[in-house]
């Protein structure tokens, strides 16, 4: 169960090799967590990851999970929870693509769609049946400022995130008074592997930064949580923008 | 199923407003609607509610069953001779006050609010200001009727394993139907009250050591946002009920009418960080200030002397949205040090509590999972949206357990699960026991579970 805090006790992460997620995990560890679940497709890196979680004391399971692969979530999801409520379900798999190749070969922007979106969209809703059914818990849902406007560089990624973005949001109101809590978290550009090489837009944040502000959302049960905070201005700025001066935006 | 006992999902938190979860919630009106209702809560189990005052997940159970007992609130026998009452389980002791108290007798013990259930009073084996002269709830309690999880109905009395574990057990050994009490005779419904200020920590301990014997209820309120050499600063209400004699002759027709005061509720919606230090700190200064350095004999009715909250309605809205936490812990006698370190810390803190209260325990009682130990208890309230409350509530849990102490389960939102078997060392026995009476884990509150008691 979770504490007066929104601390969550057991965990699941979909994608649990995420820098960001892993983060977080390691937070909530040193607050309340002691049964974590990393869903990812098997590698050493998600074996790495649990291992250097146990380290820390609790107890960790790895799970073969697949966002490309829409059929398994049920049965998946289903053998996690029928082991024991799941306080929190922290929604953290997606790829960025290349945005230049990506647009060169259409198969390979679908696959970052079905991925950050379709996945995303599949897993959401048996996660959130799941919670409904236990009648408690947090979805969060780890979207990105990318999806707030589409830009010229990653509309994308920015275009998957925009769906996964509504679709969470939808399911939040869907999930009003059922127990379940969703937020959506909206990092800008967060210092990481999967952001490696790349070059670094202004207000750029870290893993820890996004973990400690979930931490902050559980605890006064946010429905959306900007990182940094400045971001909410700053794109309800950027929203407002017109599409010519938007498109010579350097960004 | 009639259709008031139809369930309703819908989601529940304790007093605290902390943690919603929802449940279906069931108001059996009668023994056998109650008994249904266990039968068919399902898989993840049922709970039961009285009147929603615990502060924590205690009578919540997320995805399962949730018994409202507030249905079985009729009084069925009072023996005004002998002063026992028989009375439904969802009875609240306002109830009870207002038909006993013209009989000339009073519940044996009140906690600072008349809106709980004798059900509830049982479960979590509460006290009152007069701890120390008259124990804990289930010290009153000569037998209670149990709906155990077999469907089964027992009568528990006093001395036996299953109802030291239902004193204090928190619901979770099964639904309390009926409960026999033990009464006070009081001959008027005025408090005859002395009140004194304290003006720290040491001289507030030594008043209350020294003199607390005199009384039979006693408190102290407690300014935790005075520091330096006003750390601990309290106003001590302490008094009796009084006699006839002490009541002006014009009063004395009169002595035992019960009135109680109600002001408008609070707003649902109310800003978060209303109490804030310095509205608090200004609160606290004034409650101070305003009470007599020493006064003696005030005659105050039993709401204002018990009960000062009770006049507003959902007063819990004040803390806004996010909730509010109560922190409760005992020590021992002779862990003093300990008290005056806690306290010295949340000074420190700064957390803007503005009803904290010290009460010294007396003789413990042998519920299982009962709070109450012989030495100091402190409570209070803080903001749950304060920065870095969990890192710090859990600070002083180590505190607390390594001197032997415990905080109060019926308050709890927040415990690290570790530490409960140090704070309860009967613990194992309760849960020997709920695998005896209870193999298939019928009762299940969020606390059970998140404690897994």
């Amino acid at each position: 169960m979770k504490d007066a805090f929104g601390l969550p006790q057991s965990l699941l992460v979909l994608g649990g090799t995420s820098e960001i997620a892993l983060a977080t995990v390691r937070r909530l560890i040193a607050r309340r967590t002691r049964v974590v679940w990393l869903a990812g497709r098997p590698s050493p890196a998600l074996e790495t990851a649990a291992a250097e979680l146990r380290a820390l004391g609790p107890e960790v399971h790895t799970v073969a999970f697949d966002a490309l692969d829409p059929g398994a979530h049920e049965e998946v999801l289903g053998k996690i929870f029928a082991e024991g409520d799941v306080d929190m379900v922290l929604l953290a798999f997606g790829v960025l693509g290349d945005q230049a190749g990506d647009e060169r070969e259409p198969a390979a922007a679908v696959r970052v769609v079905q991925t950050n979106y379709t996945g995303a969209v599949s897993a959401g809703l048996v996660a959130a049946r799941a919670l409904q059914a236990q009648g408690h818990g947090s979805l969060v849902v780890l979207s990105s400022v990318a999806g707030e406007r589409a830009r010229r560089s990653n509309f994308i990624y920015g275009s998957s995130k925009a769906g996964l973005d509504a679709f969470a949001q939808g399911l939040g109101d869907a999930l009003h008074g059922t127990g379940v809590h969703v937020m959506v978290v909206r990092p800008g550009f967060v210092r990481s592997k999967m952001t490696e090489g790349l070059p670094e837009t202004p207000l750029a944040t870290t893993p820890e930064s996004v973990a400690t502000a979930v931490e902050l959302g559980l605890r006064r049960r946010s429905e959306t949580v900007w990182v940094p905070g400045a971001l909410r201005v700053v794109m309800s700025a950027l929203r407002h923008v017109p599409r010519g001066l938007f498109r010579r935006l350097a960004l | 199923m009639s259709a008031s006992t139809a369930p309703v999902t819908t989601t529940v938190t304790g007093w605290g407003r902390t943690a919603p979860t929802a449940a279906r919630l069931i108001r059996p009106r009668t023994y056998e609607e109650a008994a249904a209702a266990v039968r068919e809560c399902g898989a993840r189990g049922g709970i039961p509610r009285g009147l929603g005052r615990a502060y924590g997940d205690a009578a919540q159970n997320a995805g399962g069953a949730v018994f409202d007992m507030t249905g079985l609130d009729r009084i069925h026998a009072i023996d005004a001779d002998d002063g026992t009452v028989l009375c439904g389980a969802g009875v609240s002791l306002h109830r009870l006050m207002e038909v006993l108290l013209p009989l000339g007798w009073f519940v044996p013990v009140t906690p600072g609010t008349r809106q709980v259930t004798v059900g509830g009073a049982i479960g979590a084996d509460i006290h009152g200001k007069n701890h120390h002269v008259s124990g804990s709830f289930s010290r009153h309690v000569l037998s209670f009727e149990l709906l155990t999880a077999d469907g089964e109905i027992r009568t528990v009395g006093r001395g036996t394993p299953l109802f030291d574990a239902t004193a204090g057990g928190m619901g979770l050994t099964g639904v309390i139907l009926t409960a026999t009490l033990r009464l006070l005779p009081v001959e008027t419904s005025l408090m005859s009250v002395d009140t004194e200020r304290a003006s720290d920590l040491d001289d507030l301990m030594a008043r209350l050591a020294g003199t607390d014997h005199h009384y039979r209820y006693s408190v102290a309120w407690i300014d935790l946002l005075a520091r330096g050499a006003a750390t601990g600063r309290a106003v001590l209400t302490r008094g009796d009920h009084a006699p006839l004699d002490a009541l002006p002759a014009r009063a004395r027709t009169r002595a035992l009418e019960f009135r109680t005061p109600r002001f408008p509720a609070a707003p649902a919606f109310l800003p978060e960080g209303l109490l804030s230090r310095t509205t608090v700190g200004l609160f606290n200064e004034l409650w101070y200030r305003k009470a007599p350095r020493a006064r003696t004999g005030e005659l105050q009715r039993i709401p204002s002397f018990f009960h000062p909250l009770d006049g507003v309605p959902h007063w819990n809205r004040v803390y806004g949205r996010g909730g509010f936490v109560q922190y409760q812990f005992v020590v021992g006698h002779g862990r003093e040090d300990t008290l005056r370190r806690i306290v010295r810390r949340i000074a420190d803190r700064r957390c803007p509590s503005f009803l904290a209260v010290l009460k010294r325990f007396g003789e413990a009682d042998p519920g299982w999972l009962s709070f109450p130990l012989p030495g100091w208890t402190l409570a209070l309230d803080i903001p749950a949206g304060l920065p870095g409350l969990g890192a710090f509530l859990d600070g002083l849990d180590e505190e607390v357990a390594a001197a032997g102490g415990r905080v109060y389960l019926a308050k709890d939102s927040r415990l690290r699960p570790e530490l409960l078997a140090a704070m309860y060392p009967r613990l194992d026995d309760f849960r020997a026991l709920r695998a005896r009476v209870d193999p298939r884990g019928v009762f299940v509150s969020d606390l059970s579970r998140r404690l897994a008691l």
